[in-house]
This record gives structure tokens, sequence and C-alpha cells, in this order.
């Protein structure tokens, strides 16, 4: 095929970026890469600048400086719209929770990329099987019983649900996964079955995993274990420069959503209030 | 873009309750709409259609408004009349080709009486040209009869052969009767939707024979001239309050117009009825006016209400947005898909409220014909309704585009992860 994946499927480069409104950089790598099919595991604090980066290896936030490649495709040359469906044609992503469309049922919700992307669609439908059969074998490989598929995705346990997720965000086998924290919300013993039914099905579906957690302890098992303060080359920031740095996420977004449309965009998949932050 | 629609009508299938009570709110007001809008065509439809195929309308000289109103609409009365002599003189007019003299003013419960000949049930026209027809009996032919419009018998219940009196003056409180001289109803015409169905019609002679024994508005004292004898008097009318005219050619309506302005045995004027009708709607333009600017307010607010459910429901919705847009959806499929949502929910008001229109029309017309004396036509919309309601459902979309473009910004401010 045509766009099989290169090796490396992301490629970073002198990247820097800035929230606009803000005075300093909060997020600069030098060079950073990661191979098909790696698993990464990304560990930083609050604020040490993981959700930026996810934001940005996804497309939804441009470097100001340097570049993102992913399958040999750098980012920043694609237009919005374009990035758009770079996104959806090749990358999953899994948020902390409330993953789900409410209203669909949960064979629905795996299927939505299939719905937006042709390619993802074919992929899906390789080897002979429809898109159903493709759903169900991941939800099958992902533990849920078929009683489970017809069911409204918001009748779900959390645990459930952040399955339902996983098995939507393979689909089509992408050939980047993104994670965001996805076990938070989950207890200690179900993060450990979570992980290993993900990492175990990435690695089927041969997508390179990039999972992002403040918890040290789920790094167990993947290839390489990144700590966000070794990739980032920023200096520590002066108190009040760039909140995004030490104060806190909470609070630095409190500032950057009052500002215009572009400037507020984020990964970050923390869906609880923050101190009225949001720009409605 | 195809590809949202299942997905536009699972989520609003999953906000029905909150979208059914918008749909309601604009049905109300599509409802509204289209009744005040065939209100104002019927009333005016009515008005114009009250006289037709006359071309002159001839009285003593003043208001030619007042002229039209109670010649024609029965409403008011005339302070002068014009003499015996003079309908003659306009009978024998070459270029005359009929004449229907008519005189006002006693009435029957509440309902005006209309004096006149033969000749009105002959020449008269109403609407497009239509002659008047009788649905039961037949005209007045003799003294004492009556002819009465179809509105008058539904509603006090006669049938030929009934007796009725007639009672001196308009209005229903205090008059005299004239209670000697009883008269029979020989005939009803059939509806015609005008000032006709709410009038009773003898004849002149009639007229002349129960105001025998009376002067100045009151029977004289002592005075009694009992039915069967009033026939040994001239029972030719001495004054009539109008006659209406129709001419050979309608070229020379002005011509005759000026023939009875400058009428030397009396002070006449002759009123072209179609443009003294368009004077008086344009009296009644502003009550018209202010019909279209309510109706226009009650659509505009019912789209404010739109406007702010579906505002209000963006709140709860931008999770479900980002998800859409970080599994592919872009944020145009976002604008498209609360504009379609919009569209379908004001297409879906304005048949429900076309149906709830046509079902109330059906229902409350004759409630409303009997009350207000109002012809509702129980029809479907017409090219003027499907104008206003194509106009409602491309207003409804536009003012979805509103929250539509919130909707855009916020689906790229939030990225992929809302703050709600």
């Amino acid at each position: 095929m045509s766009l099989a994946p290169p090796d490396p499927v992301l490629v970073l480069e002198s990247l820097a970026y800035r929230w606009p409104g803000e005075a300093g950089v909060c997020l600069a790598i030098d060079q950073f890469q990661v191979a098909a099919g790696e698993q990464v595991f990304f560990q930083g604090e609050s604020g040490s600048g993981k959700s930026t980066l996810l934001n940005l290896v996804a497309g939804v936030l441009v470097p100001q400086q340097g570049r993102v490649t992913a399958l040999g495709q750098t980012l920043s040359s694609l237009s919005a719209a374009a990035r758009d469906r770079f996104r959806v044609d090749h990358m999953g992503i899994i948020f902390q929770q409330f993953n789900l469309i409410p209203y669909l049922s949960v064979l629905d919700n795996v299927l939505l990329p299939t719905r937006f992307s042709l390619r993802r669609q074919e992929r899906a439908g390789e080897g002979g099987q429809d898109l159903r059969q493709a759903a169900a074998a991941l939800l099958t490989h992902l533990d849920l019983d078929e009683t489970l598929w017809g069911r409204q995705a918001t009748r779900l346990s959390v645990g459930q649900q952040q399955r339902v997720a996983a098995a939507r965000a393979l689909i089509g086998r992408p050939e980047i996964l993104i994670a965001d924290e996805p076990t938070s919300a989950l207890d200690a013993a179900r993060q450990a079955a979570f992980l290993d039914l993900l990492r175990r099905e990435c690695a089927a579906a041969g997508s390179a995993l990039l999972f992002v957690s403040h918890d040290q302890r789920l790094a167990a098992g993947f290839d390489r274990q990144v700590h966000m303060d070794e990739i980032n080359s920023l200096p520590p920031p002066q108190a009040g420069e760039h909140p995004e740095g030490h104060i806190g996420r909470g609070e630095g977004k409190v500032r950057k959503g009052a500002g215009a449309v572009d400037s507020t965009p984020s990964l970050s998949p923390s869906p609880s209030p923050r101190g009225g932050g949001g720009p409605i | 873009m195809i590809h949202l629609l299942p997905l536009a009508v699972k989520s609003a299938w999953n906000r029905r309750y909150t979208l059914a009570l918008t749909v309601i709110a604009i049905a109300l007001s599509v409802t509204l709409l289209l009744g005040i809008e065939r209100l104002r065509q019927d009333a005016r439809e009515g008005f114009a259609q009250a006289v037709s195929g006359t071309d002159l309308i001839v009285g003593a000289r003043s208001s030619p408004l007042q002229l039209l109103l109670y010649s024609v609409f029965r409403i008011g009365e005339a302070t002068h009349n014009l003499g015996w002599d003079s309908v003659e003189a306009l009978a024998a007019h070459p270029a005359v080709a009929w004449t229907i003299p008519v005189s006002l003013g006693d009435s029957h419960r509440g309902f005006p009486v209309l004096g006149t000949t033969g000749a009105y049930f002959e020449h008269f026209r109403y609407g497009d040209k239509q002659p008047l027809v009788l649905a039961q009996g037949r005209p007045f032919a003799g003294l004492f009869q009556a002819v009465l419009g179809a509105e008058v018998a539904r509603q006090l219940g006669y049938k030929p052969g009934d007796r009725l009196t007639l009672a001196h003056g308009l209005g229903t409180e205090g008059l005299t009767e004239h209670g000697d001289k009883p008269f029979t109803v020989v005939g009803i015409l059939a509806p015609t939707g005008t000032p006709v169905d709410r009038t009773l019609h003898i004849s002149l002679e009639s007229l002349e024979a129960i105001h025998l024994d009376w002067q100045g508005g009151a029977p004289l004292p002592g005075l009694a001239i009992p039915a069967e004898l009033v026939q040994k008097f001239d029972l030719t009318p001495k004054s009539v309050t109008a006659v209406l005219v129709g001419l050979k050619s309608r070229t020379g309506v002005f011509a005759m117009q000026r023939f009875v302005s400058s009428y030397r045995d009396e002070a006449l004027m002759g009123v072209l009825p179609g443009v003294a009708l368009s004077q008086l709607w344009d009296m009644l333009a502003v009550a018209e006016r202010v019909l279209l600017a309510v109706s226009a307010l009650v659509v505009a607010v019912s789209f404010a209400g739109l406007v702010a459910v579906i505002l209000a429901g963006l709140g709860e919705r931008r999770r479900e947005l980002a998800i859409l847009r970080s599994v592919g959806a872009r944020p145009g499929d976002i604008l498209a898909l609360l504009a379609f949502e919009g569209a379908a929910v004001t297409l879906v008001a304005a048949l429900a409220g076309t149906a709830l229109w046509v079902a109330l029309a059906a229902v409350l017309g004759p409630w409303v014909q009997t009350h207000y004396g109002l012809a509702l036509s129980v029809a479907l919309p017409g090219l003027a309704e499907l104008k206003l309601l194509g106009a409602v459902v491309a207003l409804g979309t536009a003012a979805s585009l509103l929250p539509g473009w919130r909707a855009y910004r916020l689906s790229l401010a939030d990225g992929l992860t809302p703050r709600v």
C-alpha cells in the first residue's frame, strides 16, 4: 500500500510552541522520534507540557517553530481541514473519560471513524470482513460481551466505556494511537487490565502507541519510557511567565481560555471544571 | 455531509423533549401567522367581493365613503335620501341598463332591512360577478313578503312561511315595532359571504306600506291603517336611500357620473364602487399592517426561542461535538449538523403548524362565522401561504446558523477536549 508507514511514524524537530497571548514558550523539543509500532510511555507532572505535546502530534495545534512530521507528512504544511482528515485517517485518540457519544450504541460508537474516513473504512474491511465484523472482533478482544454491543454507550461502566473507546481508536488500524490519561478514571486493578489489553491490541494492529500519564507505575511493559523533562529542553519557567510550566494547568488555561478562538485548543483530557476557565 | 444525517437524527432523538417544545412553540406561531394571514385575506376578499358589476352608486350628495358604507355594507345611516323622480330619471337615461333602488332604515332583530325592487335579484352581482341565488322559496312578489339572507335565516332559524315583524330604525334595543303589519318569509338566499347574507329584503312598496301611518319616525297617534287596507293607497315610494346603476357600456361611466353630479333637480352624486372600496380599504390598511407586524413579531419571537434553545443546548453538546471532531468531523460538519437540525425543526414545525391551522379552521370556522361574521375559508395553504411557510423555514435555517456558527467556533477552540 502506498501509504505504508515509513519508519519512523513520528518525527519532532526543533519544536517550539507558545500559547497565543503568552509571553514565553511552554514546550521546546529538539529532536524526538517514534518508530512504527513502538509503544512509548510519556510521564510528566501536570503542566509539564505533555498535553500540549499530544495536541501538536494530533495536528490540533501548530508549532510556531520547528515541525511535526507524521508518516512522512509535515502537519504544519497542511490546511486545517487537511489536518482534520489526516488525523482521522491515521490516528486514534482515547481521552481520559467521556469518550463516547451518549446516544449511539456501543457498536455505532466504535464504527464512528469509519463513517468519516474512507481509509479507516477500507482498512477495517481488509481480509474480507465487513465493518461490523471488524468492530465485533475488536470488542471481543477487549473483553466486551456481545450483549453490551447494542446498548447505549452511557449505560456501560466507566471501565467498559474506556474499552469501547479503545476499540474505536483502533478500528481501521491507524498508525498512531494517542491515549491521554485513559486509565485515570479506573481503579488500580482495572488500570493494569486495560493497559494490557490496549498494548496487546495496538501490537496486533501495528499501531504506535503514545501513552501519556502522570503515573509512573503504569510504565512497565512499554518499549520506551520518556519523562517530559528529558525531551522538553525548555529551562524551568520564571514565575508568572508561563503558567503552563509550573503553576498548574488549570490556572494556565484560564487565561488562555479567555483569548481568541485559536488560542484555546487543547488535547488535555480533563473534563472536570477547571476554575471556570471555559470560554463560554 | 450525508454521513452526518443519521447522526443528526439520532442526536435530535436523544434531545427529543427539548426539541419537541421548540417545535410546538414554532408550530403555534406558524398557526398564528397563517391564521392572521388568512383572516387578513378573507377580510380583504370579503370586502372587495361585497359588490361587483355595479357601475355607479347614486345617492344624495354627501360623503362617497358613507354612501358606500350604507348602500353596500349597511353600516351607518343615510342623512339624505334621493327623490323617486330622480330614480325614474336615472332609469330612463339612455346609457343606463338597469337600476336597483335601495331603501334602508328598518331592521329585524339587529339585521338590516333593505327595501328594493325585483331588479335586485335580477341584476345585483357580488364576488366574481356572481348573481344572487335563492336556496329556498322565491323572490318577493307582493306586499309583506320578505326574502332573507342566508345568515339571517340560519341564525334566527327562519324558513319559508314563517312570519316576522320589522322594527323601525337600526339596532336591537328600544325600537318601535311595525307589529301591525307582519311579513311572511317567501325566500331564503344562498350564502354569499357578503353583507347580503345579513340582510332582509322586502319590496319598496312594502316599506312604504308599513310607514303609511307614520310620520317623523313614529306612529301617528290615532291613525292605524290595517294591513288589508294599505293597497288602497298609492305605495309608490317618495324617496330611496341610494340607487345602484348598471350601464350598457362601462366606458360611459364617467359621463354618467358627470350627469349625476350636475343633475339639476336634486343634489346628487355618483360613486364608482371600485374606487370607493379601495379608498375604504386604504383606511383599513393601518389595521392590516398592524396585523402583519404582529405576525412578524410572533415569528421573530419564536425564532429567538429556537436560537436560545439551540444555544443553551450547545453547552451540554460540546463534549459530543468534540468527540465527533476527534473521530474526523470537520468544523464545517459541526456547523452543518446544527444548521440541519434547525432547518429540520423549523420544517417539522411549519408542517405541524399548518396542520393545526387547517384543523382549527375546520373546527372553529362555523363558530367564527356565527359570532364574527367572518367566513374562514378552510383550505390547504395557497401560493401566498406556501411562500410564507417557505420564508419561515428559510428564516429558521438562517436563525440556526447563529448557534451553528458558535458551535463551529467552539469546536475550533475546544480542539479535541472542551472545557465543560
